[in-house]
């Protein structure tokens, strides 16, 4: 059998941003992948000399919008880092509840899309709905739906009233009952794991070797998790990563399904164990020196390295997005698999092509 | 943050000495340090403990690449390439500086650098079709 070259992308209609793949094919077996990128390059990084750091926390919420505060909460802990500031514990348990709220949605949005690729039009329209909750949440207690805006060096601009907190439990009280009411459609439908289970299997070896990142790493067995790290206000918090084995992408699925309800348990904590007092201190002087700051984003870790001169402007900042990490796993994972199977594949790695290219 | 000092001809056995001892590589940072000076920083991960690793390179002098090694290496090699014009010697996928640059783009520019250095020549990438 001859092979062929298939071009995927950079227009698909399972993906929600542009990426090219050339996949080399024998028959309908994928033989090879290389990705291709350069659809959505910004150069982000490069504005770092040109605009002031705090004006850099705008930029950076825009390598991604679905965790845009995940990305402004890290570049702000590199900076506090940088310039010994202490954020109190109020604005720490803040970021986190916000975080959270952005890997709900994040999930959701991913859950949508996932059952989309496969043809599960009604689940992709249920998870959408339950996703607007969040949303909800966002835009009441940060006025905007998707780029919160709420980081700034020393803590956060906003604060939740009690009564905000309430409704904010009651929404995720909803949320969390539609969720269950979708369990069973989506991990245990038989269409859904004809379509996902040992697809595309990543073994625990291959998925460190390969430096996966996230959900896609700990659907192979890996129990690590940027937050084990106990920034902000995870030491108070009761957590441990959510561990699937199957490596496939169907064990990548039920990593986000179940972290999502993890999610709404960490904010109820943090809500829960807040204390009073201020949301942010107010930071004089310029950051010095260089710093390494990771967090995890919904997608798994992401890395800031900041280099900072004592001026306004910073020397470098670099941004190291976990799609960033999952593209060597998806190259490695699509070998051996049907052409059909490789669009459900792609989006098994949730990726983010805004944040791989920034 | 602390950092190792590395040279590229001790790079690929310290690096050989960290996969064997469960390291994963996380990424690597370039940074321009002067007119026809770089740095390039590896940043490697072992139970949540970061190692990194740091080395004076020239411009226009070729490196080896990691990617043999750790295969996820190839990317942001591919990268540092587009922005910074730093070659990789046995990149096990190569685009020869159209990671994000089109075949027509100038890409033998240093978008990354102040001082840019020029490409001798056009190099010839396998990556992109």
């Amino acid at each position: 059998m001859s092979k062929t070259i298939v071009p995927f992308g950079p227009q698909h209609p399972v993906l929600p941003e542009p990426i090219h793949l050339s996949l080399t094919v024998e028959d309908e077996i994928v033989k090879e992948a290389v990705p291709a990128f350069g659809y959505v390059h910004r150069g982000l990084e490069k504005l770092a000399e040109k605009r002031d750091f705090h004006q850099m926390i705008q930029v950076v919420e825009r390598v991604c919008g679905i965790c845009s505060m995940i990305h402004a909460m890290c570049y702000c802990q590199g900076l506090e880092t940088l310039m010994n500031v202490d954020v109190p514990r109020r604005g720490q348990f803040l970021r986190v509840i916000w975080s959270e709220l952005h890997r709900i949605h994040s999930h959701l949005l991913w859950l949508g899309l996932y059952a989309d690729a496969f043809g599960f039009e009604s689940v992709f329209m249920q998870f959408w709905k339950i996703r607007e909750r969040i949303m909800d949440i966002n835009e009441a207690t940060a006025g905007n739906r998707v780029i919160v805006s709420v980081n700034q060096v020393g803590g956060v601009r906003r604060d939740l009233s009690p009564s905000k907190c309430e409704w904010i439990l009651a929404e995720l009280a909803h949320v969390e009952q539609e969720m269950k009411d979708l369990e069973s459609t989506m991990l245990n439908n038989y269409t859904v794991k004809k379509r996902t289970v040992g697809k595309g299997v990543l073994t625990q070896e291959a998925a460190y070797e390969l430096g996966a990142a996230g959900p896609t790493l700990r659907a192979s067995g890996i129990a690590q998790d940027m937050r084990q790290l106990a920034y902000e206000a995870f030491d108070e918090l009761d957590f441990a990563p959510v561990v699937e084995t199957g490596g496939d992408a169907y064990a990548r699925g039920v990593v986000r399904f179940r972290e999502t309800f993890q999610s709404i348990d960490l904010v109820r904590q943090a809500i829960a164990r807040m204390p009073q007092g201020d949301t942010f201190v107010k930071v004089k002087g310029k950051p010095e020196g260089e710093v390494v700051q990771r967090v995890e984003q919904p997608r798994g870790e992401c890395l800031y390295y900041i280099k900072a001169n004592k001026t306004k402007f910073l020397d470098r900042l670099r941004i190291r997005t976990p799609t960033f990490a999952n593209i060597p796993p998806l190259a490695a994972m699509l070998p051996g698999m049907e052409l059909a199977d490789v669009p459900v594949l792609i989006l098994s790695i949730d990726p983010c092509i805004s944040c791989t290219e920034r | 943050m602390e950092t190792l000092d590395i040279t590229k001809e001790t790079l690929i056995a310290e690096c050989r000495r960290l996969k064997s001892d469960g390291y994963r590589f996380v990424t690597i940072t370039c940074l321009e340090t002067g007119e026809t000076t770089l740095e390039l920083i590896y940043h490697f991960d072992r139970d949540l403990e970061l190692v990194h690793y740091r080395m004076q390179v020239l411009k226009n002098d070729p490196m080896p690449s990691l990617s043999p090694l750790f295969f996820a290496a190839f990317l942001v090699e591919n990268e540092i390439y587009d922005q910074f014009g730093v070659k990789f010697t046995d990149l096990v996928l190569d685009f020869g500086g159209t990671l994000y640059l089109d075949d027509d783009d100038d890409i033998t520019a240093t978008p990354f650098c102040k001082f840019g250095v020029k490409q001798a020549e056009k190099p010839s990438g396998q990556g992109r079709e």
